[in-house]
């Protein structure tokens, strides 16, 4: 199935099919991730994959046309550079442990202590947020920065319009259509279970990253089914920008707070007096930082690409 | 106790500022905050760099979980120098920035550009720092998005098309890097650095392991521009803001090269590396094209910013000569020349900047004259250019006596020789704007031009003076370079 | 058995070949983030494989459970997936600019204005 897709994906040229199918390519690839016992992957792949980068796609196609040109120069040399890879990976893998079972070293080595200890170290029961929030939880804070690193990117490259309101104003409301009545019912419970995810991240999947794009789907269908400005009206660009950052300084400041206390940079378990109550705390903040950035962030990348389609 | 966490400030403090920086809006203020930011990251990894002086190892344990379980930074003579070397330039391209960014880039710009500034510097200290396989890959991206970022901020066009073309290949680059980090973490379980050394000689002839290097080897020879994967180079170079041409061409091309000694010496090892993969015999070849053919490119170009860029590919080069000389004397080579380099092209290109300040374009025919327009500007680029050659008493000298001695040790005589054909090459290269600036007139009806402004005068001549200083005084870069070359021969650390 | 425990892997290898090609062999700068995407979404099934075991549920604690999944190789993925969508993101928003300033996305069109360009300094 994933083959298929690949490959029509590579043989169509009207932009607006390969990217439609490339946001199905991300379904497939999350229900396969179901499949292998990563559900938060899966989660993720989803509403980033046929979510955000879809919706991307398409705000960058409004903008540049839907057509592509056959390609003038002979696939030939990248076909060999594509098939040399693949030989190297193929052989490569002949020594690769196998597919599923339990006796590989990625399962004797470091990870029986995440699923051993960690409930008991860190006190959450899915482990996947546990690693994620606490063990790496630097690679996490990195994370975080990269997707403010992307938000800088865009707002110096493409920015965001600004409304003035000199513009003849809508005195009187346009009825509303079922669209748009439709969305107003939907919204608050999309941003409740954004809130949901955010906070039940311990316990089930979920969690900061898959919270914020939630919670930004959910400011972003109100700019569809309305419009950018009332959208902009909603959650002004210049306040989701300080949240923006403040996310990222709510997930070092935690790590400072930590080194006051005495402990290294991000060890939650000196937060209180007692460790796995620390580590609580610290988790808590942290993926909270991550929602705020991530929400904002999402948000904020898609007033540019909206606001600079409009402008054209 | 602020000793303790010096290892971690080094990097969140730069990282974290960012996020500030970004609130602080537009005006001088991004500019001021960065610098004291940039100082004091300078200062720390001065610290650092005095307290591994003796040969010991740092090592700081983030969110408290002890390795391979939590991520750990682990500092050494070898890391500590390409710190201090990052956040030295740093130190020293911040100040500068305020007029060159002033004259370069749109005003409502300037706080975003400092935050990308910050990030990107913050993200190569990371890579620098940590001992953490996949930790690499993420500082990576964190340096390479605001990379991407600042090169498309530069004023041409074209400037937006070679920041595209960097993302692709930046990007191919380090999926490959994933890929290889996949590979061995498959085979041993676990990602950090120092428990993989000690598990990859146990499973050394597993195919796995053999694709998995070759994967990084690629990935990273995609990052740091080695010939033939270094096409993305010259535009980037050519066609971004003067200062972050400085920056990067003095810092992140250096990471890389770090990034790729590090994991053929310390996560593989010597053995592995020089005899089960025998990546000597790659890297030779490659290097000596990369050092003959790209010196003869530069000769041709017309914009000297390129032609800056594509005397960084063949100095990269260089670097990986030194490192396939399977010697002592190949890899401290390769160290001094990585810091050398930091200095003579910060120096280069800062005086470069300088002039682009002034002219507004970097085109050779356009430098008729500055000679005795603006003296002080061509001086130092006259002293980054003979460090570039390699002229005695400059920094550059010292590291190609030893790459020349780490060639005669092994009886290589024939890339003797082409070490100092390509140094002929230079001075080839360099003469050509030394001869427009000095001996030619300004051209007719040209406006006259002042000497350069203090604020980039001076940070120019630091690293001008700096040439000159490391060229004379070797002790501290030759007894780390030597340091740091014994231990990654020596095995795991 | 041989081949059976690999199949696995080498479809995923099949698939980051095909997102590999689509991005260094096509003109079109969209459809190259396309590859660029699918390339790495399948890297990401070549880590979220390795983590499986047979018999294993999600990593999430329950008394219901005897093996679970390896939960280190979801959380690389995770962080790589943000990475990858952030890379996305300032990819497109270049593509808008060069379409801006060049009024097409296709390479050869750009590199043959870019050689014009050179050809008049």
């Amino acid at each position: 199935m994933l083959g298929l897709t690949a490959m029509t994906i590579i043989r169509l040229r009207s932009l607006f099919a390969v990217v439609m199918l490339f946001s199905i390519y991300s379904l497939l690839t999350a229900s396969l991730f179901m499949v292998l016992d990563a559900v938060d992957v899966a989660f993720t792949e989803a509403a980033v994959g046929a979510g955000i980068s879809t919706m991307l796609m398409l705000g960058t196609l409004m903008i540049t046309g839907y057509r592509e040109k056959r390609p003038a120069h002979s696939p030939i040399l990248p076909l060999i550079v594509v098939v040399l890879t693949g030989a190297v990976l193929v052989w490569g893998t002949l020594d690769m442990p196998h597919f599923g079972s339990p006796d590989q070293p990625v399962h004797q080595h470091v990870a029986p202590r995440y699923i051993d200890d960690s409930p008991k170290e860190v006190g959450i029961p899915n482990m996947v947020t546990s690693v994620l929030a606490s063990y790496r939880g630097y690679d996490t804070m990195g994370e975080t920065i990269v997707v403010f690193a992307a938000l800088i990117g865009v707002l110096s490259l493409i920015g965001i319009k600004k409304y003035t309101n000199k513009e003849p104003g809508r005195t009187e409301k346009p009825p509303e259509s079922i669209l748009q009545v439709a969305a107003k019912l939907l919204i608050p419970f999309i941003l409740l279970f954004a809130l949901y995810v955010q906070f039940h991240g311990d316990f089930g999947p979920g969690g900061g990253f898959q919270a914020g794009v939630i919670f930004a789907a959910g400011i972003i269908l109100y700019a569809l089914t309305f419009s950018l400005k009332d959208a902009m009206h909603l959650a002004p660009p210049k306040v989701v920008k300080v949240i923006a950052a403040f996310g990222v300084l709510l997930y070092g400041g935690t790590g400072i707070v930590s080194m006051l206390k005495g402990g290294t940079f991000l060890n939650y378990s000196v937060l209180a007096h007692d460790p796995i109550h620390g580590q609580h705390y610290g988790i808590l903040l942290v993926e909270l930082g991550v929602g705020l950035t991530v929400a904002s962030v999402m948000m904020l990348i898609f007033y540019a690409f909206v606001s600079r389609g409009e402008a054209d | 106790m602020m000793e303790m966490h010096l290892p971690v400030l080094q990097v969140i403090v730069p990282l974290l500022s960012a996020a500030i920086c970004f609130l602080l809006g537009r005006g001088k203020l991004p500019w001021m905050f960065a610098t004291l930011v940039s100082w004091v990251t300078f200062a720390i990894s001065i610290l650092i760099a005095i307290q591994v002086s003796d040969g010991s190892t740092l090592q700081y344990e983030l969110g408290g979980w002890e390795p391979p379980w939590g991520i750990s930074y682990n500092v050494d003579q070898l890391n500590a120098l390409v710190l201090v070397i990052v956040s030295g330039i740093a130190a020293v391209v911040f100040p500068y920035a305020l007029r060159s960014v002033e004259r370069e880039i749109a005003p409502e710009q300037h706080g975003l550009f400092y935050t990308a500034m910050l990030l990107c510097f913050a993200g190569l200290l990371g890579i620098t720092i940590t001992g953490d396989a996949f930790n690499v890959f993420v500082l990576l991206e964190i340096s390479s998005l605001s990379t991407y970022t600042l090169i498309s901020l530069g004023k041409d066009r074209r400037a937006l098309t070679s920041s595209f073309q960097y993302l692709i290949m930046g990007t191919i680059g380090a999926t490959f890097i994933l890929i290889g980090i996949g590979l061995i973490y498959a085979l041993t379980g676990t990602l950090n650095m120092a428990d993989l050394a000690e598990r990859i000689p146990q499973i050394e002839s597993s195919r796995t392991l053999q694709a998995a290097f070759a994967f990084i080897v690629v990935g990273f020879g995609l990052k740091l521009a080695m010939f033939p994967l270094h096409l993305w180079l010259p535009n980037a170079y050519a066609f971004a803001p003067s200062v972050v041409s400085a920056f990067l061409a003095a810092t992140a091309t250096k990471v890389a090269v770090y990034a790729l000694l590090r994991f053929l010496f310390d996560v593989y090892d010597v053995n592995f590396t020089y005899e089960a993969m025998q990546v000597q015999y790659l890297l030779i070849p490659l290097a000596t094209v990369a050092i003959l053919f790209a010196s003869i490119v530069a000769i041709f170009q017309n914009d000297v910013k390129r032609m800056l860029a594509y005397s960084s590919v063949a100095q990269i080069g260089y670097m990986l000569l030194g490192i396939g000389l399977v010697n002592a004397t190949g890899i401290t080579a390769t160290l001094l020349h990585l810091f050398n380099h930091a200095l003579m092209k910060g120096a280069l290109f800062l005086a470069l900047g300088a002039v682009c300040y002034r002219i507004g374009r970097t085109s050779i025919q356009q430098m008729a004259g500055l000679g005795q327009q603006m003296p002080w500007t061509m001086a130092a680029f006259v002293v980054g250019g003979l460090s570039i050659i390699g002229v005695p008493l400059t920094a550059g000298f010292v590291s190609k006596w030893y790459l020349i001695l780490g060639t005669l040790e092994n009886g290589w005589w024939p890339l003797t020789a082409a070490i100092l054909i390509a140094s002929l090459l230079a001075v080839i290269y360099i003469w050509r704007v030394v001869e427009v600036a000095y001996f030619r007139e300004r051209p007719e009806g040209a406006p006259d031009v002042k000497e350069a402004p203090l604020s980039l005068l001076l940070p120019t001549w630091v690293l001008a003076a700096a040439n000159i200083y490391f060229g004379v005084q070797t002790d501290f870069t030759v007894s780390f370079a030597k340091g740091a070359a014994a231990s990654l021969l020596g095995g795991a650390p | 058995m041989d081949t059976l425990g690999l199949f696995n892997y080498w479809v995923v290898i099949f698939l980051m070949m095909a997102g590999f090609y689509t991005v260094i062999a096509r003109g079109n700068l969209v459809k190259k983030i396309v590859g660029l995407n699918i390339f790495q979404t399948s890297v990401f099934i070549l880590y979220i494989s390795l983590g499986k075991v047979s018999g294993g549920t999600a990593p999430i604690v329950s008394d219901a459970a005897t093996a679970y999944s390896n939960p280190l190789p979801h959380v690389l993925i995770l962080t790589a997936i943000v990475v990858g969508v952030a890379t996305t993101a300032l990819g497109l928003a270049l593509i808008i600019r060069i379409k801006e300033a060049y009024g097409t996305i296709e390479e050869d069109e750009i590199l043959a204005m870019d050689q014009k360009d050179e050809g008049r300094e």
